[in-house]
């Protein structure tokens, strides 16, 4: 899956949750959900739920603490479809 | 973890403990009752001259039986430990009853999901006729304080 496709998808899986709809609109891989987007902590939980729905992969709770920006979500869910 | 346990384990104290007694609870589900005592000084001014429990309460009621009482049961022994800090993180709840002072009210929650330190539950509140007075979805995180 290339950067663009995933950003893409990412934007979708985190638009009902993001409170700045402009860091939407101009969402890249440096954004943070929680200093840029304004998703809480609570709905940062949907977000990570909906990943895993999405990519059918299971995250642990320490990728889920590392899980703050677009880079990480990338890294994270890149690796996970690596390890199918 | 025992209902006495439970209940010992609740982070609240009069008058904002909201939970009587626990009836049952597992892993997915609980029940739970509390009655609204008519010197409860909210009353006075809700409404004037036409005492009504609060919508609030209602909702209170149903976050301490469905979140704080089944988080506590999901946490198990870990956080007999250290007694962490929960809030409420969202709701949205449906009322069709009025609730008046001296009721007892039953809580029943079930889980949707407990991931991340985040519970979500499909809540209802019935009182004594058994008639649903409130019911939604109410979630809430159980914050564990690092140590050092």
């Amino acid at each position: 899956m290339d950067k663009e496709t995933f950003i893409e998808q990412l934007r979708e899986i985190v638009r009902p949750y993001a409170k700045n709809q402009e860091a939407l609109a101009g969402i890249n891989a440096n954004t943070d959900f929680i200093t840029d987007l304004k998703i809480n902590s609570a709905n940062l939980v949907d977000v990570v739920l909906d990943v895993e729905e999405k990519y059918d992969i299971v995250i642990q709770n320490e990728e889920m603490e590392r899980m703050l920006n677009v880079q990480a979500a990338m890294d994270i869910v890149e690796a996970k479809l690596k390890e199918k | 973890m025992t209902k006495n346990e439970i209940l010992q384990l609740l982070p609240y104290a009069p008058p904002f403990l909201f939970v009587d007694t626990i009836e049952e609870i597992d892993a997915e589900q609980v029940t739970g009752t509390y009655t609204f005592r008519p010197d409860m000084p909210c009353y006075q001014g809700h409404f004037k001259g036409h005492p009504v429990t609060p919508g609030v309460l209602l909702t209170e009621v149903m976050a301490q039986v469905g979140l704080a009482c089944l988080g506590i049961y999901l946490s198990g022994d870990e956080i007999k430990e250290q007694l962490p800090a929960v809030a409420m993180t969202a709701s949205q709840v449906d009322f069709y009853l009025p609730v008046l002072p001296g009721e007892t009210v039953k809580a029943q929650a079930t889980k949707i999901y407990f991931r991340f330190n985040k519970l979500k539950c499909r809540v209802a509140l019935y009182n004594t006729a058994g008639e649903i007075v409130c019911e939604g979805i109410i979630e809430g995180m159980i914050i564990k304080q690092k140590n050092g």
